[in-house]
Protein backbone atom coordinates (compact mmCIF):
# COMPACT_ATOMS: atom_id res chain seq x y z
CA UNK A 1 0.00 0.00 0.00
CA UNK A 2 2.50 2.51 -0.71
CA UNK A 3 -0.03 5.02 -1.67
CA UNK A 4 -1.25 5.22 2.11
CA UNK A 5 2.29 5.45 3.53
CA UNK A 6 2.76 8.78 5.84
CA UNK A 7 5.41 10.10 6.17
CA UNK A 8 6.60 10.44 9.68
CA UNK A 9 7.79 14.12 9.48
CA UNK A 10 4.38 15.17 8.57
CA UNK A 11 2.34 13.64 11.61
CA UNK A 12 0.77 16.21 13.59
CA UNK A 13 -0.66 13.91 16.40
CA UNK A 14 -1.36 10.13 16.58
CA UNK A 15 -2.55 8.24 19.55
CA UNK A 16 -3.05 4.49 19.94
CA UNK A 17 -5.50 1.91 21.72
CA UNK A 18 -5.26 -1.49 22.96
CA UNK A 19 -8.31 -3.22 23.85
CA UNK A 20 -9.79 -6.53 24.25
CA UNK A 21 -12.23 -8.29 21.41
CA UNK A 22 -14.97 -8.02 23.53
CA UNK A 23 -18.35 -6.08 21.95
CA UNK A 24 -18.95 -3.28 24.44
CA UNK A 25 -15.40 -1.71 23.48
CA UNK A 26 -16.97 -1.21 19.66
CA UNK A 27 -18.60 2.57 21.38
CA UNK A 28 -15.12 3.14 23.48
CA UNK A 29 -12.84 2.46 20.85
CA UNK A 30 -15.01 5.03 18.40
CA UNK A 31 -15.61 7.71 20.71
CA UNK A 32 -11.81 7.86 21.49
CA UNK A 33 -10.82 8.16 17.79
CA UNK A 34 -13.65 10.89 17.74
CA UNK A 35 -12.55 12.61 20.81
CA UNK A 36 -9.49 12.21 19.25
CA UNK A 37 -10.12 13.93 15.67
CA UNK A 38 -12.22 16.19 17.01
CA UNK A 39 -9.20 19.14 17.52
CA UNK A 40 -9.08 19.44 13.83
CA UNK A 41 -12.38 20.62 14.10
CA UNK A 42 -13.65 18.20 11.66
CA UNK A 43 -17.70 18.82 10.57
CA UNK A 44 -20.61 17.09 12.13
CA UNK A 45 -20.75 14.97 9.82
CA UNK A 46 -17.06 13.83 9.05
CA UNK A 47 -17.25 13.13 12.86
CA UNK A 48 -20.16 11.21 12.69
CA UNK A 49 -18.77 9.30 9.28
CA UNK A 50 -15.32 8.45 10.95
CA UNK A 51 -17.49 7.21 14.02
CA UNK A 52 -18.92 4.50 12.02
CA UNK A 53 -16.21 3.77 9.85
CA UNK A 54 -14.02 2.80 13.05
CA UNK A 55 -17.14 1.05 14.70
CA UNK A 56 -17.23 -1.27 11.33
CA UNK A 57 -13.58 -1.66 11.41
CA UNK A 58 -13.58 -3.08 15.11
CA UNK A 59 -17.02 -5.12 14.94
CA UNK A 60 -15.27 -7.11 12.27
CA UNK A 61 -12.01 -7.58 14.33
CA UNK A 62 -14.48 -8.52 17.29
CA UNK A 63 -16.98 -10.77 15.01
CA UNK A 64 -14.55 -12.27 12.31
CA UNK A 65 -11.17 -11.93 13.94
CA UNK A 66 -10.53 -14.58 16.15
CA UNK A 67 -11.84 -17.70 16.66
CA UNK A 68 -15.15 -18.92 18.55
CA UNK A 69 -14.69 -18.35 22.49
CA UNK A 70 -10.76 -17.13 21.96
CA UNK A 71 -9.43 -14.09 23.34
CA UNK A 72 -7.72 -11.49 21.60
CA UNK A 73 -6.27 -7.91 21.50
CA UNK A 74 -7.31 -5.37 18.94
CA UNK A 75 -5.28 -2.08 18.10
CA UNK A 76 -6.65 1.24 16.92
CA UNK A 77 -4.42 3.55 15.99
CA UNK A 78 -5.11 7.21 14.71
CA UNK A 79 -2.80 9.83 12.94
CA UNK A 80 -3.62 13.39 12.18
CA UNK A 81 -1.03 15.19 9.58
CA UNK A 82 -0.66 18.76 8.47
CA UNK A 83 -2.97 18.48 5.34
CA UNK A 84 -6.08 17.93 7.92
CA UNK A 85 -6.06 13.64 6.99
CA UNK A 86 -7.15 11.09 9.36
CA UNK A 87 -5.52 8.19 9.32
CA UNK A 88 -6.75 4.92 11.34
CA UNK A 89 -5.63 1.98 11.45
CA UNK A 90 -7.27 -1.21 13.19
CA UNK A 91 -5.34 -4.18 13.87
CA UNK A 92 -6.00 -7.61 15.21
CA UNK A 93 -3.78 -10.86 15.15
CA UNK A 94 -5.92 -13.40 14.80
CA UNK A 95 -7.12 -15.85 11.88
CA UNK A 96 -6.63 -13.30 8.97
CA UNK A 97 -9.06 -13.06 5.78
CA UNK A 98 -9.18 -15.83 2.84
CA UNK A 99 -10.40 -13.93 0.40
CA UNK A 100 -10.41 -10.27 0.56
CA UNK A 101 -11.87 -9.45 -2.07
CA UNK A 102 -14.67 -11.66 -1.93
CA UNK A 103 -14.91 -10.13 2.08
CA UNK A 104 -15.23 -6.72 0.66
CA UNK A 105 -17.99 -6.94 -1.84
CA UNK A 106 -21.50 -5.44 -0.16
CA UNK A 107 -24.07 -7.80 0.99
CA UNK A 108 -21.19 -10.21 1.52
CA UNK A 109 -21.23 -12.16 4.85
CA UNK A 110 -19.26 -15.06 6.09
CA UNK A 111 -21.27 -15.57 8.65
CA UNK A 112 -25.33 -16.09 6.79
CA UNK A 113 -26.98 -17.62 9.38
CA UNK A 114 -26.33 -14.84 11.57
CA UNK A 115 -28.04 -12.01 10.78
CA UNK A 116 -25.26 -9.84 9.50
CA UNK A 117 -25.64 -7.63 6.63
CA UNK A 118 -22.69 -7.49 4.65
CA UNK A 119 -22.53 -4.51 4.48
CA UNK A 120 -18.99 -3.18 6.96
CA UNK A 121 -16.46 -2.69 4.07
CA UNK A 122 -19.03 -0.72 1.89
CA UNK A 123 -19.79 1.37 5.11
CA UNK A 124 -16.03 2.28 5.47
CA UNK A 125 -15.46 2.56 1.78
CA UNK A 126 -18.50 4.90 1.49
CA UNK A 127 -17.49 6.83 4.74
CA UNK A 128 -13.62 7.16 4.27
CA UNK A 129 -11.98 8.52 0.94
CA UNK A 130 -9.28 5.49 1.13
CA UNK A 131 -9.54 1.71 2.40
CA UNK A 132 -6.65 -0.76 2.40
CA UNK A 133 -6.74 -4.21 3.91
CA UNK A 134 -3.75 -6.31 4.27
CA UNK A 135 -4.66 -10.20 5.96
CA UNK A 136 -2.36 -12.98 6.55
CA UNK A 137 -3.97 -16.37 7.31
CA UNK A 138 -3.06 -17.29 11.22
CA UNK A 139 -1.43 -13.70 11.27
CA UNK A 140 -4.23 -11.11 11.55
CA UNK A 141 -5.29 -8.19 9.53
CA UNK A 142 -5.07 -4.55 9.40
CA UNK A 143 -7.67 -2.14 8.11
CA UNK A 144 -6.19 1.55 6.86
CA UNK A 145 -8.81 3.94 6.47
CA UNK A 146 -8.04 7.79 5.60
CA UNK A 147 -9.63 10.16 5.32
CA UNK A 148 -9.37 14.28 3.99
CA UNK A 149 -10.99 16.48 6.39
CA UNK A 150 -12.72 19.50 4.42
CA UNK A 151 -10.30 22.75 4.84
CA UNK A 152 -13.14 25.34 3.52
CA UNK A 153 -13.74 26.70 7.02
CA UNK A 154 -10.14 27.16 7.51
CA UNK A 155 -8.53 31.11 7.19
CA UNK B 1 -30.01 0.11 25.07
CA UNK B 2 -33.71 0.76 25.81
CA UNK B 3 -36.46 0.22 23.74
CA UNK B 4 -40.08 1.25 23.76
CA UNK B 5 -42.94 -0.73 22.62
CA UNK B 6 -46.50 0.57 21.07
CA UNK B 7 -48.85 -1.82 20.08
CA UNK B 8 -51.80 -0.56 17.91
CA UNK B 9 -54.57 -3.12 16.36
CA UNK B 10 -51.81 -6.10 15.22
CA UNK B 11 -49.22 -3.76 14.50
CA UNK B 12 -45.86 -3.26 17.44
CA UNK B 13 -43.93 -0.02 17.17
CA UNK B 14 -40.40 -0.38 18.48
CA UNK B 15 -38.85 2.24 19.54
CA UNK B 16 -35.19 1.99 20.59
CA UNK B 17 -32.95 4.82 22.32
CA UNK B 18 -29.31 5.53 21.92
CA UNK B 19 -26.45 4.33 19.81
CA UNK B 20 -26.91 0.86 17.70
CA UNK B 21 -24.13 -1.64 17.28
CA UNK B 22 -23.10 -5.12 16.96
CA UNK B 23 -22.99 -5.24 20.62
CA UNK B 24 -26.64 -3.25 21.44
CA UNK B 25 -28.48 -4.71 18.17
CA UNK B 26 -27.93 -8.30 19.96
CA UNK B 27 -30.27 -6.79 22.77
CA UNK B 28 -33.02 -5.00 20.56
CA UNK B 29 -33.01 -8.28 18.25
CA UNK B 30 -33.97 -9.88 21.37
CA UNK B 31 -36.24 -7.79 22.91
CA UNK B 32 -38.19 -7.01 19.49
CA UNK B 33 -38.53 -10.84 18.39
CA UNK B 34 -39.70 -11.69 22.35
CA UNK B 35 -42.72 -8.38 22.14
CA UNK B 36 -43.47 -9.69 18.75
CA UNK B 37 -43.78 -13.46 19.80
CA UNK B 38 -46.04 -12.06 23.32
CA UNK B 39 -48.44 -9.72 21.77
CA UNK B 40 -48.55 -12.42 18.75
CA UNK B 41 -47.97 -9.04 16.30
CA UNK B 42 -48.33 -8.99 12.89
CA UNK B 43 -46.89 -6.33 11.69
CA UNK B 44 -43.65 -4.27 13.04
CA UNK B 45 -42.77 -0.53 12.80
CA UNK B 46 -39.28 0.78 13.42
CA UNK B 47 -38.97 4.00 14.97
CA UNK B 48 -35.45 5.50 14.99
CA UNK B 49 -36.15 8.76 16.52
CA UNK B 50 -34.03 8.44 19.61
CA UNK B 51 -31.08 6.34 17.71
CA UNK B 52 -27.93 8.42 18.38
CA UNK B 53 -25.77 6.20 16.29
CA UNK B 54 -25.90 3.62 13.65
CA UNK B 55 -23.56 1.05 11.97
CA UNK B 56 -24.59 -1.74 9.46
CA UNK B 57 -25.28 -4.28 12.42
CA UNK B 58 -28.47 -1.79 12.00
CA UNK B 59 -29.18 -3.07 8.75
CA UNK B 60 -28.31 -6.32 10.07
CA UNK B 61 -31.49 -6.37 12.90
CA UNK B 62 -33.67 -4.67 10.01
CA UNK B 63 -32.86 -7.50 7.88
CA UNK B 64 -33.52 -10.30 10.06
CA UNK B 65 -36.71 -9.07 11.44
CA UNK B 66 -38.07 -8.39 7.92
CA UNK B 67 -37.55 -12.39 7.34
CA UNK B 68 -39.42 -13.08 10.25
CA UNK B 69 -42.05 -10.85 9.85
CA UNK B 70 -42.79 -11.38 6.62
CA UNK B 71 -42.81 -15.61 6.86
CA UNK B 72 -46.18 -14.64 8.54
CA UNK B 73 -47.46 -12.01 6.12
CA UNK B 74 -46.88 -9.16 7.92
CA UNK B 75 -45.21 -5.91 6.76
CA UNK B 76 -42.81 -3.82 7.90
CA UNK B 77 -42.04 0.19 7.90
CA UNK B 78 -39.45 2.75 9.10
CA UNK B 79 -39.74 5.76 10.42
CA UNK B 80 -37.94 8.94 12.19
CA UNK B 81 -34.37 8.70 10.42
CA UNK B 82 -32.01 11.67 10.32
CA UNK B 83 -30.37 11.76 7.16
CA UNK B 84 -27.30 10.01 8.47
CA UNK B 85 -29.27 7.00 9.37
CA UNK B 86 -31.56 7.01 6.20
CA UNK B 87 -27.67 6.84 3.84
CA UNK B 88 -26.99 3.94 5.81
CA UNK B 89 -30.01 2.39 5.12
CA UNK B 90 -30.21 3.62 1.54
CA UNK B 91 -26.72 2.12 1.39
CA UNK B 92 -27.96 -1.28 1.23
CA UNK B 93 -31.35 -0.78 -0.35
CA UNK B 94 -33.27 -0.97 2.89
CA UNK B 95 -36.30 0.46 1.40
CA UNK B 96 -36.79 -2.18 -1.13
CA UNK B 97 -38.03 -4.77 1.54
CA UNK B 98 -39.54 -1.98 4.02
CA UNK B 99 -41.94 0.86 3.54
CA UNK B 100 -40.01 4.47 4.52
CA UNK B 101 -42.78 6.86 6.63
CA UNK B 102 -42.42 10.43 7.42
CA UNK B 103 -44.11 9.98 11.08
CA UNK B 104 -45.60 6.94 12.89
CA UNK B 105 -49.33 7.68 12.12
CA UNK B 106 -47.98 7.58 8.22
CA UNK B 107 -46.35 4.02 8.77
CA UNK B 108 -49.71 3.07 10.18
CA UNK B 109 -51.44 4.12 7.70
CA UNK B 110 -49.32 2.31 4.63
CA UNK B 111 -49.05 -1.05 6.86
CA UNK B 112 -53.13 -1.09 7.34
CA UNK B 113 -53.85 -0.09 3.63
CA UNK B 114 -51.32 -2.61 2.29
CA UNK B 115 -52.68 -4.95 4.71
CA UNK B 116 -56.29 -4.23 3.05
CA UNK B 117 -54.83 -4.80 -0.24
CA UNK B 118 -53.47 -7.75 0.43
CA UNK B 119 -56.63 -9.84 2.34
CA UNK B 120 -58.92 -8.45 -0.90
CA UNK B 121 -56.58 -9.69 -3.01
CA UNK B 122 -56.45 -13.06 -0.97
CA UNK B 123 -60.31 -12.70 -0.81
CA UNK B 124 -60.54 -12.65 -4.19
CA UNK B 125 -58.38 -15.61 -5.40
CA UNK B 126 -60.08 -17.79 -2.89
CA UNK B 127 -63.35 -17.18 -4.53
CA UNK B 128 -62.14 -17.57 -7.88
Amino acid sequence: MPNSRVEADRIKNRMKLEFSNRSENESFARAAVSAFAASLDPTVEELTEIKTAVSEAVSNAIIHGYGEGEKGIITVECLVDQERRVIIIVSDTGVGIDDIIQAREPLYTSKPDEERSGMGFTVMESFMDRLEVESELGAGTKVTMIKNLDSAYEF
Amino acid sequence: MQIDFKMTDEILIASPEGEMDHHTSSVVREEIDQTVEAFHSKHLIFNFEKVSFMDSSGIGVIMGRYNKITQLGGKLAITGCNAYIERILDMAGIYTIADRASSIFEAIDRIKDENLETEVKDNAEQQS
